[in-house]
């Protein structure tokens, strides 16, 4: 284990929340497709908000800090917030569609020590990725960018959400990303939009194509190991917990709102009027998804892959119940290895049967 | 003699957790975390305060260490560093300007 994953386990054992994402802005200049955020301003947070809500997080133990949205350079204010950041000594991340980063927005990240800038990247085809965020000349100008921040010899990732319309240009992008000097990240999940309208959904690849995704060498370098029936489940196996949210991980809205996670919309409570520790600690909602393990899950603890499930726990809660099983890694764990989740085998299944998914509104979006 | 000076790089991140300083450089990534020595030392990396100096208010007062062992191990401690990027070094006081942007120190 190296030493970082040893602080990360530190800090999920002590509950310390060493990870925070932070969504300063839903407004966007793209329009994306498969998005399942309102890009109206409900009631962002202030500048001063921002940095009482930073002030508090350093104390709390944070370390690592993500700010994404929305586009977060549509904040007049985000170089200020960005450096307060930094001031404070936050690793940070920042996720962008990466339009407008000129040569002077990328020197002054580079120069904020930002860690890493992650650019949304559909296809290696300008007319399929300006489809997708429905910004007519959007790919020059994120690829440009990408360009401009390695010149600054700042660390990219490009992030490429696999969906039915880009579906068979992952490995184009991936060499696009190699040539690029960035480092390439894959995400299949399509969630229900904010208002509840679940029509995105149909953007979902395909189960079967899954299973070619999982077999793409360029992808999957360890897929002997990757493609492998689960091992066997052991007693100590089932007092694991499914991942970091509410343990050393939280997600903040631009109202304020503080949720498990990012993909977990379970409001926890809103830091215009609780500090931020209280929440962490004394959240009734938190403290539910922290005490949840895998012996806990109604389907899942007799899974055979409870182990090396992907299972989100905020997706299981947008199916219904957050100890419930989530379709999406049911059909990950069975395109990956073939073998038949718990959740399919009870409902006498050959392949995993989609369920309807429920987005729920954030306190804050739901009361305006 | 010449003074050492040492100042913090504005690529870093660090936060303690559980007694422990972690140090992370975003220009490649490496991380570290310090024992309560070495954060003393980091803490008081303002860019004027002489290296002796630090070690002698910071280390020697607080730690029951030997001065002239404490002054060898800082300087290997803060060469260390320099060469991962995460101190600054230099002979002469940083200016204001390079203190003053230094990120904050939290409690």
């Amino acid at each position: 284990m190296s030493l970082l994953s040893e602080m990360g386990q530190k800090a999920f054992d002590l509950g310390v929340p060493i990870s925070v994402h932070i969504d300063l802005t839903y407004r966007c200049n793209e329009r994306c497709v498969h998005c399942y955020l309102d890009h109206d301003d409900h009631g962002e947070m202030t500048t001063d908000e921002i940095k009482g809500i930073l002030d508090q997080l350093a104390e709390a133990g944070v370390f690592f800090l993500i700010f994404s949205g929305g586009e977060v350079f549509l904040r007049r204010d985000f170089f200020e917030i960005l450096e307060y950041a930094r001031r404070l000594l936050f690793n940070v991340k920042i996720k962008t569609n990466a339009v407008m980063i000129r040569e002077v927005e990328a020197r002054r990240m580079r120069a904020l020590g930002v860690d890493t800038v992650q650019v949304s990247i559909y296809s290696h085809r300008a007319e399929v990725h300006d489809a997708i965020t429905k910004l007519p000349g959007s790919f020059e100008r994120s690829i440009s960018a990408i360009r401009l921040l390695k010149r600054q010899g700042l660390k990219v990732t490009i992030a490429n959400v696999l969906m039915t319309w880009n579906l068979g240009d992952h490995v184009e992008i991936r060499k696009l990303a190699d040539e690029l000097g960035a480092t390439y990240t894959l995400d299949p999940t399509i969630t229900p939009m904010m208002d509840g309208d679940t029509s995105v959904l149909e953007l979902r690849i395909p189960g079967e194509e899954l299973k070619e995704v999982f077999r793409t060498s360029e992808l999957v370098p360890n897929m002997e190991e990757f493609c492998a029936p689960p091992k066997p489940v052991s007693d100590s196996d089932l007092e694991g917990y499914s991942c970091s949210a509410a343990h050393s991980f939280c997600y903040i809205s631009p109202y304020a709102d503080v949720f498990p996670c990012v993909q977990f919309p379970l409001p926890s409570g809103n830091l215009r009027r609780q500090k931020f520790i209280d929440i962490w600690i004394g959240s009734p909602q938190l403290n539910e998804v922290r005490s949840v393990r895998a012996k806990d899950l109604t389907v899942c603890s007799s899974c055979s892959h409870v182990t090396t499930c992907t299972r989100c726990p905020g997706l299981a809660y947008l199916e219904g119940s957050m100890r419930g099983p989530s379709t999406a890694d049911c059909e990950k764990s069975f395109f990956r290895t073939g073998i038949p989740t718990a959740n399919m085998l009870a409902q006498g299944v050959t392949k995993p049967a989609s369920r309807t998914l429920i987005q729920i509104k954030p306190v804050a979006a739901a009361s305006l | 003699m010449s003074e050492t000076y040492i100042t913090r790089s504005s690529a870093i991140a660090a936060r303690m957790l559980a007694g422990e300083m972690m140090v992370m450089n975003s220009v490649d990534s490496t991380f570290f975390t310090l024992n309560p020595v070495a954060t003393a030392i980091w803490q008081a990396a303002d860019g004027r305060t002489p290296l002796r100096e630090i070690v002698r208010t910071k280390i020697c007062e607080q730690f029951d260490v030997d001065p002239v062992q404490a002054e060898k191990d800082a300087q290997e401690f803060v060469t260390d560093l320099s060469q991962h990027g995460i101190l600054l070094v230099s002979s002469e006081p940083f200016p204001d300007t390079a203190a003053s942007t230094r990120p904050e120190e939290k409690p």
